[in-house]
């Protein structure tokens, strides 16, 4: 393998772990709060794409925009649907559930994403008209860029995975901002820490829990849309895959950690890019690279946790004197 | 009328009943303690007042209003500080963030300025650590901070649970000068501790629960003479 081909691997892996990055930080955010697993979280990412998509193909004249003008525009539709559907997710489907034990709201977790996922497989229209046959996994086509990609060296950039990496940026950048310096962002640190205790302080933590969720999935159609532009395509199923590999990256990172999240990503889409990558002319037959993807994906969490089982930047601090 | 008013308070967690119904009052500029030993309910009587719990039955009057469904953000915003068991305070935060949590309802960023300059002069060595963790301060010091941010909010009514727990002698000393100090301030305040003497030789007013009632009542010097509250809270034969 040559050089320029491992850069070529790397780069396309920054790109991919970027958009895990932007899931996993929704996942890490909510953890944080109220430790819960979101397993729904991975469909607010779906929603994301199927609500710019949505804006795209149902008012006509966002079409005939250049799509880098449409994007904004789509994107204000992506995050509409899964904010909406994750403020709905946790008023009606966790808030009941708030002090309960901690399996039941896992359980409902796996609910909502189930009736997420069914709710857009059966109800979606197909862009010619007419619904998805049951049965039948038909990804949805999502407009692309149409120029050229860029060179550097001999590595090929794609426009769409230049874009990723900088509004992936640019979403931490805020978040860092907002996390450190806004009234909301040090009543969300407080209401982690010690959640009764920030109650004392005056903070409305249920305030806190839904400002949380509203993030996560904000950049979660962040994320969503990316994929779209990527892949050119989105599916009603995309969120099963995508969301378990960002949950994986959010514990690669140390879950509880927004930093940790993106980090993560970034070392599973490297990690993912470079395996298949090199192990994908090993053996004619035997696909080491490609459909032993996955495999390769989780036999790194595996291993990151039995060195570190507090993730790569979590920290194990005592929280209680 | 009371500051504060808490009448037949019964709370419970589950099917056991952690307060059996205890009525007291704290009058405005008054220091009142509840003392008593562990289980006795004065943790979970505080927790109810502010509002992180919901009693089971009776009635909490703050300022003439009824807050025992009031959520307890809400209850902080009326005047009602509570230092908690435990002193809770945010360990991966600093002593200044901290404090400035403590000030989170207000708006007036000079009277916030003043007060965290006062806390300091209060208390010097969290002054000099300001933009140390809060999880690196010694239990003491934690202490100090506890009670400097719930004074952030400055409180009509200043709820203190426990703040002697696991001290040194010297700090515990200190801690209790600090209380005086604020009392004779006119700070109105609700002591629980299971340091009686220390309680009830600074209390105009004194409780004592037992298993989640009020066995007895007084005046703090009445109690801290009294035989039989000698004898079981003062370990003396």
């Amino acid at each position: 393998m040559t050089t320029t081909v491992f850069l070529q691997l790397v780069t396309n892996g920054i790109a991919q772990g970027a958009m895990y990055g932007l899931i996993a930080v929704g996942y890490t955010m909510v953890y944080g709060i109220i430790q819960l697993i979101n397993f729904a979280h991975g469909e607010f990412f779906m929603f994301g794409g199927f609500g710019a998509l949505a804006v795209y193909l149902w008012i006509p004249p966002v079409q005939h925009l250049p799509l880098l003008a449409a994007l904004p525009i789509m994107l204000v539709g992506g995050m509409i649907a899964s904010v909406v559907i994750a403020v709905l997710a946790e008023r009606f489907a966790y808030r009941p559930l708030r002090n309960a034990p901690r399996l039941a709201p896992l359980i409902t977790a796996i609910g909502v994403s189930i009736l997420l996922q069914q709710l857009v497989f059966l109800w979606y229209p197909q862009p010619g008209g007419g619904k998805v046959q049951v049965g039948v996994n038909a990804p949805v086509q999502f407009p692309t860029f149409a120029g050229k990609p860029f060179h550097l060296g001999g590595v090929l950039i794609q426009r769409a995975n230049l874009l990723t990496v900088i509004v992936a940026f640019l979403c931490m950048a805020y978040l860092a901002y907002f996390v450190a310096k806004t009234r909301t962002g040090r009543a969300m640190q407080a209401t982690a820490q010690d959640p009764d205790t920030a109650r004392l302080m005056g903070i409305n933590t249920d305030k806190v829990i839904v400002v949380a969720f509203v993030l996560g999935a904000a950049f979660a159609a962040v994320a969503s849309i990316t994929y779209g532009l990527r892949f050119g395509q989105v599916s009603y199923d995309m969120g099963f895959s995508a969301g378990l590999k960002a949950f994986t990256a959010a514990v690669l990172g140390g879950i509880g950690n927004i930093y940790g999240a993106m980090v993560g990503g970034l070392v599973l889409g490297i990690a993912e890019q470079v395996t298949t990558g090199v192990l994908a002319n090993y053996h004619a037959t035997q696909q080491w690279g490609t459909a032993w993807q996955d495999v390769w994906a989780f036999l790194l969490l595996i291993i990151v946790l039995l060195v570190r089982p507090q993730g790569l930047l979590g920290e194990r601090v005592a929280d209680r004197a | 009328m009371a500051l504060l008013e808490v009448r037949d308070l019964h709370v419970a967690y589950g099917k056991i009943e952690a307060v059996k119904g205890i009525s007291f009052e704290v009058e405005q500029g008054q220091v009142v303690t509840l003392i008593g030993t562990n289980g006795a309910g004065k943790t979970t009587t505080l927790r109810t007042i502010s509002g992180l719990l919901r009693p089971a039955a009776g009635r909490i009057m703050f300022d003439g209003k009824t807050i025992q469904n009031t959520p307890a953000h809400q209850i902080v915003s009326m005047g009602l500080a509570h230092s908690p068991e435990g002193r809770h305070i945010f360990p991966r935060m600093t002593i200044e963030e901290n404090l400035l949590l403590g000030a989170y309802l207000r708006k007036d960023a000079a009277g916030i300025a003043e007060d965290v300059s006062n806390a300091y002069s209060m208390f010097p060595i969290l002054g000099e650590r300001r933009s140390q963790a809060a999880g690196t301060l010694s239990g003491g010091e934690q202490q100090m901070l506890a009670m400097a941010r719930a004074l952030m909010c400055r409180p009509r009514l200043l709820m203190l649970d426990e703040p002697s727990m696991g001290l040194s002698p010297i700090m515990m000393k200190q801690i209790m000068d600090t209380i005086t100090q604020l009392k004779s301030s006119g700070t109105t305040i609700l002591l629980v501790e299971q340091n009686a003497q220390a309680a009830l030789s600074l209390a105009d007013q004194g409780h004592v629960l037992e298993v989640g009632r009020i066995a007895l009542s007084g005046r703090g010097a009445d109690l801290l003479h009294d035989e039989q509250v000698r004898k079981t809270y003062l370990g003396e034969e």
